[in-house]
């Protein structure tokens, strides 16, 4: 633990928005609650799951170490932060970064969080978002108070919540997009954190936007919420006006769903509301039960689109009118408007290339692979290519430097786990590659073979069967060489690594997709990738892959050589890679790669995975914290009101009376709003309206009664609200939260008598 | 004067001939080696797992991370180093948490450079070793900071070095860690700074090589063994 973690909070005081502080102020809090078991594990572990601190790989205290299973002794012993996940074993932060936007003074937080909470590295993953591994628990409330200064929250970037909302990296600067999505995406963002009405999921809900329906940057078909950028002329009017394909119920995992149309043109106006209403129908009807078919696409199968569409405008219309549908799409249109620093300016020359002492050729490639024109005369777009999403603090410090000197700090994480950079003046880009080329960041081929994208897999994630970095790190290592003499078609293939079926690295997606799966072989645990062939990346993920056969991971490298020497030789004039995987057929690719399939013998290295020496075991597999445990509203309701009261407590020790007797007040208000949101979830915070509800749906039905005490410890509530502004003195505080305390268990019993998997 | 906290001390030793280092071939074989210091648990932090990193230039390099610190075969500013990355709060004084970070990378540079499957080629420069201060509250990286902790590291430096000439440079990039380059005027080997530090900070102490002087604090990890062998070496109960 740092020893500066209690110093941020006085250090940041006034850099942070109020709303943030408070947040982590309650987490701070949370984590000493659950230190001193006055939280349950499975709150707390939802709880730091919506902060977005994940459980990492042996956190449930053992490794197999290559010849035993150790048994690893932290010092915290056997406090959890969640079932069977150790306080101590380090975890993974995930950082959100909407629609991937970050300006230089961000990328330097980043740098200064990687440098001293985690190993020195951030990571950029498949959803636009920042994952720091190795993190301890306790540090995570000093990280997320620098995040805060720097404007970025990890407020719901795991847990049963909405995740971080991408979009098309090259949005506002795209040639053939039908307009910017930058804005909207911005507002969705904002508007759906915290939101109540997505507070109550079965699982996460994930939103994207593209520009086009052509490109693949927005991925939009393979996700839950997708929103592609629309043109159409009013027949009326003859104006031209701007809207969004809506789709839902896309996703990947183990079985992989296209999203279905759900509108085929909503107005920016109803793109929030419509949003909403989507929400509040997932949280009512969603399987709250069955994680494995609590996803959204499972209630529109089950339902049917046309179904689904009627609850949806049915929801719709009832909504309460919110000036925030509109506001935060202005707003956004303001704050993120993009401008370029530099003139516009021209390639350079041949001549000018071949002078640049050696890198001419690699200058070349990048210039190839790396730069796009903007639909703004003069101006490209760079893409910083990160081998396997993976940047250093001091390269990461660098790029600040450069996104200051050369743009106004426009740059953007993307899909495919690298950066790009925006507005970079024609005239700037000899320049701009020898800067990254300085700083290791220079490497041609992004968005080519050699740009291969994996998850974490068995590197650090709990789930992973595979090593999918090990196995990405051995092929990009083959291929980055090899790939530019290759062939163009093969050039421009891509490569995607999952370390399991959950499909964190899109895997299905890809032309040469792969999945970690282990077999046994005589009577051993092998490691081997599920290959899956010819999936779309254009088109928003337009289809998906065809899973043909599992190959050991050692073997692997044979398979891309062989398939892609064989699209080289075979395929016929114009014929996309995919086309000539559906032409070859399952069975003839089978046939293919079936003498892989065996273990060469005498070869103990297929007993082991790539880059870990360890025999090869499922033994360190953990139970996954994607979803998270289903906690209701209720639950984190009452949790606040705990959270308040244990504050009340400090401040009567503290010799605060009259702030320990306000909290006390506060504390029993918030367990009896979690109650009576169960019936009604547009209740507002005020007090008269939560003692009201609460007094007409819980009191007057005795549904709040105490068996044996009858309606006594409402009664706590009604004395509390009606001398509530009165001045307290140390006795009186102590009362009062002795009373909020007996009304909080009340409320935890009454809900227990009601069930606990009432939705709302 | 006002006084700093040094906590989260980063040594890094500089290896020998590392540009002329295949970072793929010759480094490979570090990866057994660092699993094989989790099977064994070979040192008083809990030893955890092993991250490379190698496919970044100039980054963190390959990594043994453990619970109270990592120690890593580092390549930041493309200079190849073992380093040890203190993560657990000591108490003590600057001095000792100085030495037990020094003395934890000597001892695992002095590992690397005994295993026989590295086959001689990790081997400390015997000149150059650097300090990294990796928190940026108690110790940012201002002239202020360098004022006054300079006589600290000097203090330090002596004993290091057993009072041969050296030179010693702060870096002065703010962004960066707090940050201290040593020179010695000779080449030393591991064997003989070990020694140095052992002498001059713990005289009646008998085997330090796997410990650090600096004590955990109540709320930290404690180290396992080296409280019991300083207090033996002391006469404490």
């Amino acid at each position: 633990m740092k020893a500066s973690n209690t110093l941020w909070k006085e250090k940041l005081a006034g850099q942070i928005s109020e709303n943030l502080s408070r947040e982590i102020d309650a987490f701070d809090t949370d984590i000493a609650l659950r230190k001193q078991d006055k939280l349950d594990e499975r709150l707390f572990a939802e709880t730091r799951l919506r902060r977005g601190a994940y459980g990492q790989r042996y956190d449930n205290g053992q490794r197999s170490d290559g010849q035993k299973v150790q048994r690893l002794n932290f010092p915290s012993g056997d406090l959890t932060k969640g079932p069977n996940t150790l306080w101590d074993a380090p975890g993974m932060q995930r950082i959100k970064i909407p629609a991937g936007g970050l300006n230089a003074a961000q990328l330097e937080t980043m740098a200064e969080l990687a440098e001293e909470y985690s190993d020195g590295i951030a990571h950029v993953t498949t959803r636009q978002d920042f994952q720091l591994h190795y993190v301890q628990i306790d540090d995570t409330p000093a990280l997320m108070r620098r995040l805060a200064a720097a404007s970025i929250t990890t407020r719901e970037a795991c847990g049963n919540s909405v995740r971080n909302v991408t979009a098309c990296p090259y949005a506002g600067v795209c040639q053939d997009e039908a307009f910017d999505v930058t804005p909207y995406s911005r507002a969705l963002a904002k508007f759906l954190l915290g939101h109540p009405d997505c507070q109550n999921f079965g699982r996460k809900f994930k939103p994207a936007f593209s520009g086009c329906a052509h490109h693949a940057c927005g991925l939009t078909s393979l996700h839950d919420l997708g929103l592609v950028a629309a043109k159409r002329v009013d027949a009326e009017t003859g104006r031209e006006e701007i809207g969004f394909e809506m789709y839902v119920g896309g996703g990947l995992g183990a079985v992989p769903y296209q999203a279905k149309l759900f509108d085929s043109f909503v107005s920016p106006e109803e793109l929030l509301p419509l949003a909403q209403a989507i929400a509040r129908v997932f949280a009512r009807h969603g399987e709250k039960k069955n994680r494995n078919r609590a996803r959204i696409k499972f209630l529109i199968q089950d339902l049917g689109i046309e179904k689904f569409r009627e609850l949806v405008l049915e929801e719709r219309k009832i909504l309460p009118f919110d000036p925030r549908w509109t506001e935060y799409i202005k707003q956004a249109q303001a704050e993120f408007a993009e401008t370029p620093l530099k003139p516009s300016g021209e390639l350079p020359s041949l001549v000018a290339i071949e002078g640049l002492n050696g890198n001419s050729d690699k200058f070349k490639k990048w210039l190839k692979f790396n730069t796009r024109p903007q639909r703004q005369p003069g101006y490209v777009t760079v893409t910083v290519a990160l081998p396997l999403g993976d940047i250093t603090a001091n390269q990461l410090r660098s790029l600040a430097d450069i996104v200051r000197r050369f743009t106004k700090e426009t740059i953007r994480t993307t899909v495919e786990q690298n950066f790009v950079i925006r507005w970079v003046s024609k005239s700037d880009v000899r320049e701009l590659f020898s800067a990254l080329q300085s700083v290791g960041l220079g490497d041609p081929g992004a968005g080519a073979l050699v740009d291969i994208t994996s998850c974490p897999g068995t590197d650090t994630c709990k789930l992973g069967i595979s090593s999918s970095r090990g196995l990405a790190a051995e092929l990009r290592k083959r291929v980055s060489e090899k790939s530019f003499q290759q062939d163009e078609a093969v050039q421009n293939l891509h490569i995607k690594i999952s370390g399991c079926f959950n499909s964190c690295g899109q895997h299905h997606t890809a032309d040469l997709g792969f999945y970690g799966v282990s077999r046994k072989i005589a009577g051993y645990a092998v490691p081997h990738f599920q290959v899956v062939l010819g999936g779309e990346w254009e088109h928003n993920a337009g289809s998906y892959g065809l899973p043909v056969v599992a190959i050991p991971s050692k073997s692997i490298p044979q398979v891309v050589t062989r398939l892609t020497d064989r699209y080289v030789a075979g395929r016929n004039p114009g014929e996309s890679f995919r086309n000539f995987i559906k032409r070859l057929g399952k069975v003839e690719l089978k046939k293919m790669l079936e003498d892989l399939t065996k273990l060469p013998t005498a070869d103990r290295s297929y007993f082991s995975d790539w880059g870990d020496p360890r025999e090869y075991t499922l033994g360190d597999m953990g139970v996954g914290e994607c979803a998270g445990e289903v906690v209701s509203s209720v639950e984190f309701g009452l949790a606040s009101a705990e959270r308040e009261l244990f504050e009340a407590q400090v401040a009567h020790e503290s010799g605060q009376p009259g702030q320990a007797g306000e909290k006390a007040y506060q504390a029993m208000l918030n367990a009896a709003k979690a109650l009576v949101e169960l019936e009604y979830s547009d209740v507002s915070s005020d007090p008269e309206q939560v003692v009201s509800e609460f007094r007409a749906r819980y009191f007057d039905t005795q549904k709040f009664f105490d068996p044996f005490a009858g309606g006594k410890f409402a009664n706590y509530l009604f004395d509390a609200h009606r001398k509530a502004g009165q001045a307290h003195t140390s006795e009186s505080s102590r009362y009062l939260m002795d009373e909020a305390q007996l009304f909080i268990d009340a409320a935890h019993s009454c809900y227990n008598r009601l069930g606990t998997l009432v939705t709302v | 004067m006002h006084t700093i906290n040094l906590q989260h001390i980063n040594v890094k030793l500089v290896l020998k001939d590392s540009d002329s280092l295949d970072h793929g071939r010759d480094l490979d074989p570090v990866i057994p080696v660092f699993h094989s210091w989790i099977q064994q648990q070979a040192f008083d932090e809990l030893l955890l797992d092993v991250a490379d990193y190698r496919h970044v230039q100039g980054g963190p390099g390959i990594l043994l991370i453990g619970h109270e610190a990592d120690y890593s075969l580092d390549n930041t500013d493309n200079r190849l180093g073992v380093r040890y990355n203190r993560k657990a709060s000591l108490d003590g004084d600057n001095q000792e948490r100085l030495a037990q970070a020094a003395l934890a990378a000597l001892s695992a540079a002095q590992r690397l450079q005994q295993d026989t499957r590295l086959d001689g080629k990790l081997y400390f420069n015997g000149h150059d070793i650097e300090i990294f201060v990796n928190d940026r509250l108690l110790a940012p990286n201002t002239a202020a900071t360098r004022d006054v902790l300079s006589e600290g590291f000097q203090e330090f430096s002596d004993k290091l070095f057993g009072g041969i000439e050296y030179s010693l440079s702060f870096g002065s990039d703010p962004r960066r860690l707090l940050a201290v380059a040593l020179k010695a005027s000779r080449a030393f080997t591991v064997g003989e700074l070990l020694e140095n530090l052992r002498s001059s900070l713990v005289p009646a102490a008998g085997d330090l090589t796997k410990h650090g002087p600096g004590r955990a604090v109540p709320d930290a990890v404690p180290d396992r063994h080296w409280r019991e062998e300083l207090n033996a070496a002391q006469g404490a109960d």
